[in-house]
């Protein structure tokens, strides 16, 4: 016991004296966080529309005024012709063309239907797909205002019957993406600093031949481990804590679940994430290797980690690799305790696969870590 | 005299390659053995099969009284090294370092403190005691790691290459430490490449190619060899080397 | 020129012979662009969804099928309460549910009237979004084929086309993206590594007191670098043209010139970071923070900048990726010619430049 809290020491001093890193483990998170929170956004809004209206009516007018009033468009243009509106879609200056054809108003009050048409650039598929949904929402209720308005004038119609939808959105009523953002991107980055900061650390007792010494001593392998363990272990926690801190002060993300659930989760990940990275140091010779095995898995694992992208949009073989991705079952728990307030039950599954990955990597650098050759 | 290193036969392959060839020794209590060969002659490889570094491929060798193969931790505990490159934690100061090692060795908290007291005393450190290890020049630096290795009262402390780099008169203070050890019965066990120092040792071996190709007090291998100097016999012996480099 | 050729072949061996970073550097490109490809999507697929249905009639059974026959949804559950949908919403089973009050069929055949009720999991809003907006279609179409009234009139019927990416696939996003993220690393990341190991090596002043002219030992080091990244750029338009099927509707010779150009400008980049670094690790992590994470995040890459706070956008002004994001989108994509990209090639060329002129300076001072 007393050897492994004299390894920690050495560690936590090690760690504080090096004016490089001091930073690197308070700050720098935050400011991650905060700024990786606004420009990862898939949040579609702002979507730059042209017009080509060749109605030029009371009602071209009032839709394209619904349309702006939506709060998802801004008119950018009022293109004279199609091509015109064509090439600004194409130069990438507007998003999406609504063309008006002549005759819109009239053919709307005599023939009884009307065309409009949409040119949405859907090179990114989400936003495309959304504005294009937007779009149809909006003019769906000028659809609606202009029944209501109209049929009266025109004689009643025999009742139908109509069938309405009452939605409500849960946790997050006002579709903040930020808020589904921040406690995902704060699991990722404190899963990353850990995985960086052990992944270099034998490595560089290796490098500058320090662990040696520590292998000529009689220190027993499980000490080692542990001892190299914790400390990264406390940095994990208290970056979580910090970012919890920011999170709440800047973004007022809700926290209704247990924090206590929350850290004790990240305590498994992290020891998931740590045998990872000592695994990782035990087997490189350089610190150079390291970094480069690290960041190959560290893309890997956040690319796939559903923080960016819904898991369940992955095909099925795809989202068995998920599995052993500790990014992806910390950013699934982060946001379903925080946001939703799941419980531990709710979770068993995380905990469990999370686990045996903690079990499984901690003996793997268990056993890689050798003091004899 | 009581024995504490035994090798009988000792090897250690790499795929093809055997470093260390067949090697067989005794080293007794109190003894300052010198290990001496050109580079890539097999030393360090042998050094590191005795303090537990590294497993032998084959033959016999005890450290202590405990058996290289079956006890290699407990070989750890009544030994003490130095290897060639510094090897204590520069981004700690002298007194941290001496915590953590001392800690780790088991001595207790008392014990650290009176020993490291003494021993900052005793090589003159009181005004850096507190500074980085890092920021001592190399003659400091060896002498710290040298003292490091025996804090713990081992019964044998492995030297590999002391003294690589420093002036004359640190190495002169530094094979007065050696001395003052083997006085106190501490058994030294030490790789060199300077042949003047090969003369302070009480016996040595000189390996050739993995092998030991003389072994006895520096002035029986002269004899022997019939040459005036230890230079002259090492340039004899090691001459007809295969893999120096 | 002899000695200069001489100089490249030396380079060239040198990069032949580290097998592990050519591994990676030609790995790593494939395997991204796989991920990208297959895994990393924002393609909808069938979201689970509950239904509580008070009603259990007649109607309300057929609500459910036909939401189902969409193939947006599967059905997972039958709740009985709304307290089993809240678990199941805080399990992460069910994105969505669709409540169908108790006297459904009664609502809607003689009250003319009903409602149903749809909650969502807002804690994902892009998919809140996608899903409400699905099943508003459904309910609505349900309506009109129950109702069996004539169809209202005063319809407008939206004519809506995806251009440039009619499947909205993502891939057409991501393989641009991860052609500069890679060129990024091939380029600027490789040439800043190589010329600080050079300096840490202390080869560098063996190579400074040749006689060839620094800086063109400057550029002999990263010449093979050119080769190297501009394979690699044809390796992943190849993949992504003929395992993934996104088109180049333009000119080939245009898109490979343009990936050429964005190739000098990381290369200058890299070149930069090594007049201001001494060291690998340092010349490494100023890479990773100042390069690839302003590339993966600020350029369009992964999210679109239009999204993001004026300030961002702003930065992202500076960042050669996003215009070279812009010219591979164009070309490839939308079969745009030169006269419609000249501004975005124009900015990149005089970034090359600056970084050249800047790096210069820098050497210049170095030396002095």
């Amino acid at each position: 016991m007393r050897t492994i809290l004299l390894i920690i020491q050495k560690e936590l001093l090690q760690v504080f004296r090096n004016k490089a890193m001091l930073p690197l483990l308070t700050v720098i998170p935050v400011v991650q966080l905060i700024l990786l929170s606004f420009a990862a956004s898939n949040e579609v809004k702002d979507i730059a529309l042209s017009v080509v209206d060749h109605d030029h009516s009371s009602y071209s007018r009032l839709l394209l005024q619904k349309m702006t009033a939506s709060g998802y468009f801004k008119l950018q243009q009022y293109a004279d012709h199609h091509d015109q509106a064509e090439r600004s879609l194409q130069t990438d200056e507007v998003d999406m063309v609504l063309e008006i054809p002549n005759g819109f108003e009239r053919d709307l009050l005599r023939q009884k239907t009307a065309d409009l048409q949409l040119l949405v650039n859907a090179i990114n598929g989400s936003k495309g797909g959304l504005a294009g949904a937007y779009a149809a929402q909006v003019i769906q209720n000028f659809n609606q205002e202009i029944i209501a308005d109209v049929v009266p004038m025109i004689g009643t119609l025999p009742a139908t019957p109509r069938l309405d939808i009452q939605y409500s959105n849960w946790y997050n009523p006002t579709l903040d993406y930020k808020t589904f953002m921040v406690p995902g991107i704060l699991g990722t980055l404190v899963t990353i600093i850990v995985m960086i900061l052990t992944a270099m650390n034998i490595v560089r007792e290796k490098e500058i031949g320090t662990i040696e010494q520590l292998n000529v001593t009689p220190i027993k392998k499980y000490q080692f481990i542990l001892g190299k363990l914790l400390p990264f272990l406390f940095i994990g926690l208290f970056d979580l804590a910090i970012g919890l801190v920011a999170g709440k002060l800047i973004f007022d993300i809700p926290m209704v679940g247990s924090l206590g659930l929350v850290f004790a989760f990240c305590v498994v990940n992290l020891i998931v994430v740590l045998g990872i990275g000592l695994l990782i140091s035990t087997m490189a010779d350089t610190q150079q290797q390291a970094m480069f095995v690290a960041w190959f898995f560290m893309m890997i694992f956040i690319l796939m980690s559903g923080l960016f992208t819904p898991i369940e949009s992955m095909p099925k073989w795809a989202q068995y690799f998920t599995y052993p991705n500790p990014i992806a079952h910390f950013v699934e728990v982060m946001r379903r305790v925080l946001l939703k307030g799941s419980t531990f039950a709710d979770i068993q599954w995380q905990f469990a696969v999370m686990t045996v990955l903690a079990i499984t990597f901690s003996s793997l650098a268990m056993l890689t870590y050798r003091k004899t050759t | 005299m009581q024995t504490l290193i035994t090798t009988h036969n000792l090897t250690k392959r790499f795929g093809d390659f055997t470093a260390v060839d067949a090697i067989s020794f005794e080293v007794g209590k109190g003894e300052i053995f010198g290990f001496l060969g050109a580079n890539g002659a097999g030393k360090t490889t042998a050094m590191r099969m005795l303090t537990g570094l590294s497993h032998p491929t084959s033959g016999e060798a005890s450290v202590a009284g405990f058996d290289v193969y079956r006890q290699p931790e407990m070989i750890k505990r009544h030994i003490g090294y130095m290897s060639q490159k510094f090897s204590l934690y520069e981004d700690l100061t002298i007194l941290e370092n001496l915590r953590f090692f001392g800690g780790v060795y088991g001595l207790s908290r008392r014990q650290i403190k009176e020993k490291s007291a003494a021993l900052v005393e005793q090589l003159g450190l009181e005004e850096v005691a507190k500074k980085l290890t890092g920021s001592l020049p190399l003659g400091w630096k060896q002498k710290l790691a040298f003292s490091l290795a025996l804090f713990h009262d081992p019964q044998i402390v492995f030297l590999d290459e002391p003294t690589g780099g420093v002036d004359p008169i640190t190495r002169r203070q530094f094979w007065e430490m050696i001395y003052a050890a083997a006085d106190r019965g501490v058994t030294v066990f030490v790789t060199t490449h300077y042949m003047d120092e090969a003369e302070y040792c009480d016996r040595i071996s000189i390996m050739v190619d993995g092998k030991i190709a003389a072994l006895d007090s520096p002035a029986g291998i002269k004899t022997k060899l019939g040459v005036q100097s230890m230079n002259d016999a090492f340039y004899q012996l090691a001459r007809g080397a295969q893999r120096s480099e | 020129m002899k000695p200069f050729l001489a100089f490249v072949k030396k380079e060239i061996y040198h990069i032949l012979r580290d097998r592990r970073t050519l591994l990676i550097l030609f790995g790593m490109p494939i395997i991204q662009v796989l991920i990208f490809g297959y895994a990393v999507t924002n393609e909808f697929r069938g979201a689970s969804i509950a239904v509580l249905d008070q009603a259990q009639d007649e109607l309300s059974t057929d609500l459910q099928r036909h939401l189902v026959a969409s193939g947006h949804f599967a059905i997972i559950e039958q709740v009985d309460n709304v307290s089993d949908i809240e678990s199941a919403f805080q399990k992460g089973k069910i994105k969505m549910a669709v409540v169908i009050p108790p006297d459904f069929s009664q609502d809607f055949y003689h009250r003319k009237k009903a409602v149903v009720q749809v909650l969502s999991d807002g804690s994902d809003p892009n998919t809140a979004s996608t899903l409400l907006n699905y099943v508003t279609n459904m309910v609505n179409q349900f309506q009109v084929r129950k109702s069996q009234a004539p169809p209202l009139p005063l319809q407008i019927n939206i004519e809506s086309r995806l251009v440039y990416n009619p499947e909205l696939k993502s891939v057409y996003m991501f393989v641009p993206g991860v052609t500069a993220l890679i060129l990024m690393l091939v380029s600027a990341m490789m040439t800043a590594l190589t010329l600080a190991k050079e300096k840490e090596l202390g080869t560098m002043e063996l190579l400074l007191v040749s006689p060839l002219h620094p800086f063109l030992i400057i550029v002999g080091k990263v010449t093979p670098y050119v080769f190297l990244a501009l394979i690699n750029a044809i390796f992943i338009l190849a993949l992504g043209v003929f395992v993934f099927g996104v088109p180049i509707k333009g000119s080939l010779l245009l898109l490979l010139g343009l990936c050429l150009l964005f190739i000098l400008t990381a290369l200058a980049l890299g070149i930069l970071i090594s007049t201001k670094t001494d060291t690998q690790q340092a010349a490494m992590l100023t890479s990773l923070m100042m390069l690839m994470m302003p590339t993966m995040l600020l350029s369009g890459f992964i999210f679109p900048v239009e999204s993001m706070p004026r300030l961002l956008q702003w930065i992202s002004t500076i960042i050669p990726a996003k215009y070279f994001i812009i010219l591979l989108k164009d070309v490839m994509l939308k079969g745009s010619g030169i006269e419609l990209i000249l501004w975005e090639v124009m900015v990149l060329g005089i970034m090359t430049l600056f970084f050249l002129v800047v790096s210069l300076k820098n050497f210049k001072i170095r030396l002095a």
